[in-house]
């Protein structure tokens, strides 16, 4: 099931963000690493040390790419640069598949560099849909659209997010980048059954699974990546594995970065979730 | 609201500057409490008003673009100070909001910018053009193409009427001090990253660095890249304004008459001078063949 054509039918287990501070440990330890995953942002450059750092990096271990500023829900069109250099560092990862968010973050060529949600319109879906395509015809792999933890809803929407979540991918013919820890943030924020959410979202069309720690004020959740995964959100993924199968899973971990291995530690945790649900599948075989 | 005003609305208010206490701000830019301005569009839930909600936006805008903008220029924030480098930000990001995908180009106008903001840095406001201007430049020596560069042997078959072109990491600075050196003293070496988290960082000192007294004294400075460093060459003026003539598209000949025009060097050690340059341009890398783009202009 995890093997679909929105994740160019690969088995890629555990993965792990590639972060700086890791650098040093990766390159001296060359620890097994299922995959890792980059943020293209990172890499769209034209020379020197991060292209250098990424091919010794390709040349040892499997590396998916994932964007954080395609803006697929964006009104205005995006900057044909922008396309053109994520095309040319697709071949050079030569990534199975591409995630980017479905969120907006720019209008009339002004970035906030934030990952901003959307109404859940049918207008917005129609536009989203329309700019998935394009980037996916253009850059001629399969593309995941993440759905964002977020902190406001919009007197427009007309459905739920994983409503319109469905429609999108639906209509664009994608895959989806499940991040349980966004749901979480957002049920929470919402008001809403996170279970309901990772129910009914298309378990065949899942590319990948995110999981990520998160941390809790007062009156909200803000998705920070900063902290180990909670309880509930380890629920979520059993949930989602329970669903969608064995899917690639990747940890993200952006701020107060501990160690490489304990952030590898943490994303192994998932194992667990993935042995469980072999077992039951060999009980249920037997 | 159709989504594009939605979103036009929208970016407005987030990117909007947060009060001293950083709080979303009472009234848009446009005078219109932003209460209403967040009302028109987002829902409250039990907890946050439609104000609260978009004021969380609002914050992870700016402590986004802050940091990162302080990522950029370690050391200017050192020289003039973390406050009045947030002040100088603010008002920066504000005339000169991000206008590409990639949070690397940030502080692309801020050397520029600084020339007519004296106001952020009174005391310092000479050094700090010239600091802004040594730390852009290694963001631009840092990652910024590299092309094939002309060999000894291919250098020694041009003549006074050909063209050339410069590496795209190279750049070329005059500064009113030696500022490269101070730069350097204040860099912590350090790569930068994106993600997908919007969050606080823990602050530095307040207060401008303690700075050993400096003397204007005009310095001429490459910065550049070779195997994946940046370093800061230090030019003699007459090299580099050969070198900025041939930028600019001047010949051969052109270039080095720029360059040695005003020379107090005796015309007979002239020939060993440039011959002595090119071979280092050439170890160095610098010197491409000119690039299609300028050929067409020319
Ligand atoms: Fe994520």
């Amino acid at each position: 099931m995890s093997r679909n054509r929105f994740n160019a039918y690969q088995d890629h287990g555990i993965g792990i963000g590639l972060r700086i501070p890791h650098y040093r440990h990766i390159f001296s330890r060359k620890p097994v690493v299922d995959w890792f995953e980059i943020i293209s942002e990172n890499f769209m450059c034209d020379a020197g040390r991060p292209l250098a750092v990424l091919d010794d990096i390709l040349e040892q271990y499997r590396v998916v790419q994932h964007g954080v500023s395609m803006y697929f829900g964006s009104a205005t069109a995006p900057d044909p640069e922008h396309l053109k250099r994520l095309k040319t560092l697709v071949r050079r990862t030569n990534t199975p598949w591409l995630s980017d968010h479905l969120c907006w973050g720019s209008v009339d060529g002004t970035y906030t560099h934030d990952l901003l949600p959307l109404p859940y319109t049918w207008e917005a879906i129609e536009r989203t849909v329309e700019r998935v395509r394009m980037v996916q015809d253009y850059l001629e792999i399969p593309i995941a659209v993440e759905n964002v933890s977020s902190y406001a809803a919009f007197t427009d929407s007309q459905m739920t997010e994983w409503e319109f979540l469905t429609e999108v991918v639906e209509r664009a013919d994608c895959g989806i980048l499940l991040d349980v820890n966004n749901i979480y943030v957002s049920a929470m924020n919402h008001e809403f059954d996170p279970l309901d959410y990772v129910n009914t979202v298309p378990a065949h069309r899942v590319a990948q699974i995110h999981i990520a720690g998160h941390s809790k004020y007062e009156k909200y959740i803000l998705d920070t990546h900063d902290h180990p995964v909670i309880d509930p959100v380890w629920d979520l993924y059993a949930r989602a594995i329970e669903r969608c199968g064995p899917t690639p899973t990747l940890l993200e971990w952006d701020e107060h970065i501990p160690t490489f291995d304990e952030v590898h530690n943490e994303a192994k945790k998932a194992q667990r979730y993935l042995d469980k649900h072999a077992g039951v599948l060999a009980e249920s075989a037997q | 609201m159709n989504l594009e005003t939605l979103q036009r609305e929208m970016a407005a208010a987030v990117m909007a500057p947060l009060t001293a206490d950083e709080d979303m701000r009472s009234h848009a830019p446009d005078g219109r409490p932003m209460s209403e301005v967040a009302a028109q569009f987002i829902a409250p839930n039990s907890r946050l008003t439609p104000f609260e909600r978009l004021e969380i936006y609002n914050r992870q805008y700016w402590f986004r673009v802050l940091n990162a903008l302080a990522e950029d220029f370690p050391a200017l924030r050192a020289v003039i100070g973390a406050r009045a480098f947030e002040a100088l930000s603010i008002d920066y990001l504000i005339a000169h909001p991000s206008r590409s995908f990639s949070l690397r180009n940030l502080g692309s106008m801020l050397p520029e910018w600084l020339v007519a903001h004296p106001e952020f840095c009174t005391r310092r406001h000479r050094l700090a053009l010239d600091v802004a201007k040594v730390e852009w430049a290694f963001v631009e020596a840092f990652d910024n193409a590299e092309r094939t560069p002309l060999t000894l042997d291919q250098i020694a078959t041009l003549d006074a009427h050909s063209r050339l072109g410069l590496q795209p990491h190279l750049q070329l600075l005059v500064l009113e001090y030696a500022s490269d050196n101070l730069v350097l003293s204040l860099h912590k070496e350090h790569m930068k990253g994106a993600s997908e988290a919007g969050v606080k960082q823990e602050d530095g000192p307040i207060a401008p660095v303690q700075l050993p007294r400096l003397r204007r004294r005009s310095t001429w400075v490459a910065a550049h890249r070779l195997e994946n460093a940046v370093y800061y060459r230090r030019l003699e003026r007459e090299e580099f304004l050969t070198l900025a003539a041939l930028r600019d598209g001047a010949t051969l000949g052109d270039a080095l008459e720029a360059g040695l025009a005003q020379s107090s060097k005796p015309g007979s050690r002239q020939p060993a001078l440039v011959q002595s340059w090119f071979t280092q341009w050439a170890a160095l890398r610098w010197i491409c063949a000119q690039d299609i783009e300028s050929l067409l202009n020319n």
